[in-house]
């Protein structure tokens, strides 16, 4: 069956959607990447989309059930790499991806996903020693 | 007015939807539509797609090129023959959903296109008819 694939990255999971994807599919990715946080202690999740030509209702949601899924796996989740038409064309359409941390490219969001980490060294809370 | 080039595409399996997408796209890019263009009118497309399978029960969706004087445009019409929506107004309001959805579908496409268009009987099918200008 078609999948979208995940690659592991250190303590990061990053998934690049390369095609136009049907419903099933984006559904299977929701269910392949929570079965991935959960066998590899992912700590962050990276998805590029910098492919997607568009983002509908339907991949919105997708990407803000992922994310809210990784919180509760205690794994944040960065979407990175929307093109400008699809910003403009996903805010008009009446979704603002709430609860969904964005940056601009893969390395912006690496970034991110790596303060969140040491914020929480800081804090004298090492997620994976507990 | 006058309509062009036209094609007509079935509705009936999730593939379907991104074969519309696609097919939409293409005519946008042909006719010239700017980037953002483009993927308002494919956005609004999938949407409306997507009813129709999930809602309608598949249906099948029609690509048209329009043409009034030097304004182009595209028409998209999408139809089903599934149970129909009772009450449009209510249908129509962000977040009205009957399904699973976040209800942005009809709403959605319609501050999508520049025309929208929708006529339902209950029981006979529904009818959405999208235009988006150059």
């Amino acid at each position: 069956m078609e999948r979208i694939p995940i690659i592991k990255l250190g303590s990061f999971l990053l998934v690049s959607i390369q095609v136009d994807m049907h419903d099933q599919l984006a559904l299977q990715l929701q269910d392949d990447l929570t079965t991935r946080i959960t066998e590899t202690a992912a700590q962050g999740v990276l998805i590029d989309i910098s492919a997607l030509e568009m983002v509908d209702s339907f991949i919105g949601r997708m990407l803000g059930n992922i994310a809210a899924m990784a919180r509760v796996l205690d794994a944040e989740t960065v979407v990175v790499g929307m093109r400008p038409a699809v910003a403009i064309t996903l805010v008009e359409l009446g979704m603002s991806l709430e609860g969904v941390r964005t940056a601009l490219d893969v390395e912006k969001g690496m970034a991110l996903l790596a303060v969140a980490r040491e914020g929480d060294r800081d804090n004298g809370y090492d997620r994976r020693s507990l | 007015m006058t309509a062009g080039a036209c094609e007509s595409l079935p509705v009936t399996t999730p593939d379907h939807v991104v074969i519309v997408r696609q097919a939409v796209r293409r005519h946008a890019v042909a006719l010239g539509f700017s980037l953002v263009d483009q993927t308002k009118i494919v956005t609004a497309a999938s949407e409306l797609a997507r009813n129709a399978l999930i809602h309608g029960g598949g249906g099948e969706a029609r690509i048209e090129s329009l043409a009034d004087g030097a304004r182009k445009g595209l028409r998209l019409t999408f139809e089903d023959h599934g149970p129909g929506i009772p009450d449009i107004e209510r249908a129509m309001k962000d977040g009205f959903t009957t399904g699973v959805g976040l209800g942005l579908g009809l709403s959605g496409a319609k501050r999508l296109s520049n025309d929208f268009h929708i006529a339902s009987t209950p029981g006979v099918g529904t009818r959405v008819v999208i235009a988006r200008w150059k």
